[in-house]
């Protein structure tokens, strides 16, 4: 019977790292919303040379909101990872 | 609330204490623990963020007052490092005016502080620094003033059309409206925290998986992307938004 059970501890660790690789499944939507925003950028650039420098400020603005969605999936991967809450409620 | 008080360390687990985390050589990027204060009945722990913090502030200091003490001498001809200051701070007005209008540009002084704080932490990576920004404590204190800032200033400029502004377009969505603004610092603060917690792990990740040799120059390129692009970059993103937070509570 021993042979079969699990370390709690293992298993708790096992799924926090699941976890956390599940979490940084949130890195698509910035992914897909950057490169948006940077293709839109590039068009924008390619009709109106003149206004370059406004784009791009505009662009990194833009991208670096959108990519607070992925941060926060990148905060709970490493919370689970370095900082696990779950071990301490074993 | 006594047991919100005691989920709040699990929320910041990595930022304010020091928990089950590997301590490999060379691949440690906790919060030490450097002593224990009491003050007041509480226990506060003294960690390499506090350290940081207030060698950064200190340096910052000096530095304002040996800049204001040159202040005497300057003259309607700006020449030699004159030209810097009045520089930086023209850019900070003008940045501020864009964003807030001209009615509203005293707050370039403000944010100039916030903005040479959150920057010179940003950066201090490239000096070996833990950056106090990879802190949820630090941007989530920083942060708390934007919002009795944007809060003020909408009760005092908006009076009444404030508080009308939670019941609209329909009375039903007052709670979402409420929900919305509590996002604010929350989102604020997560992605400055997340930027430079992030760009922290992978350099010492990177550092502790390279050789001894290599560490000297191979990680540069790293330190370019990391430190100095997303750091300047949060460091205008988050003051830009906290602007337009508040110009968005204050009426025409």
């Amino acid at each position: 019977m021993d042979n079969y059970s699990i370390d709690p501890k293992a298993f708790v660790l096992g799924c926090s790292a699941i976890g956390a690789g599940l979490a940084m499944i949130a890195g698509i939507g910035p992914g897909i919303g950057q490169g948006f925003a940077a293709g839109k950028g590039a068009e924008a650039v390619g009709r109106q040379p003149e206004a370059r420098g406004t784009i791009t400020q505009t662009m990194l603005l833009g991208c670096a909101v959108a990519e607070s969605t992925g941060i926060y999936g990148l905060v709970v991967a490493l919370i689970l990872l370095f900082g696990n809450p779950f071990i301490g409620q074993l | 609330m006594n047991l919100l008080l005691d989920k709040i360390p699990i929320i910041p687990g990595i930022v304010c204490y020091d928990t089950a985390a590997p301590q490999e050589e060379g691949f440690d990027f906790t919060v030490h623990m450097y002593g224990k204060v009491e003050l007041f009945g509480q226990t506060f722990g003294i960690g390499r963020t506090l350290v940081t913090t207030w060698f950064f502030m200190i340096v910052l200091t000096i530095l304002a007052l040996i800049l204001r003490a040159g202040l005497k001498k300057y003259t309607d001809k700006p020449t030699g490092g004159q030209n810097v200051v009045e520089m930086i701070v023209e850019a900070m007005n003008d940045f501020t005016v864009s964003n807030m209008g001209e009615k509203y540009s005293y707050f370039g002084k403000w944010f100039f502080g916030i903005f040479s704080f959150i920057l010179i932490s940003n950066l201090s990576g490239l000096l070996g620094f833990r950056p106090p920004t990879a802190d949820l404590c630090t941007t989530g204190a920083i942060t708390v003033t934007t919002f009795f800032l944007i809060h003020f200033m909408g009760i005092s400029k908006g009076k009444l059309g404030y508080f009308k502004g939670y019941i609209e377009p329909i009375p039903i969505l007052l709670l979402i409206n409420i929900i919305s603004e509590l996002a604010t610092p929350i989102s604020l603060s997560f992605r400055l925290f997340g930027n430079i917690l992030g760009g922290m792990i992978i350099m010492t990740m990177i550092y502790s998986a390279l050789g001894s040799i290599f560490q000297f120059f191979v990680p540069a390129f790293a330190h370019m992307y990391f430190d100095v692009f997303a750091g300047v970059l949060q460091t205008v993103i988050f003051c830009m938004l906290s602007q337009l937070f508040i110009k968005d509570k204050i009426p025409d």
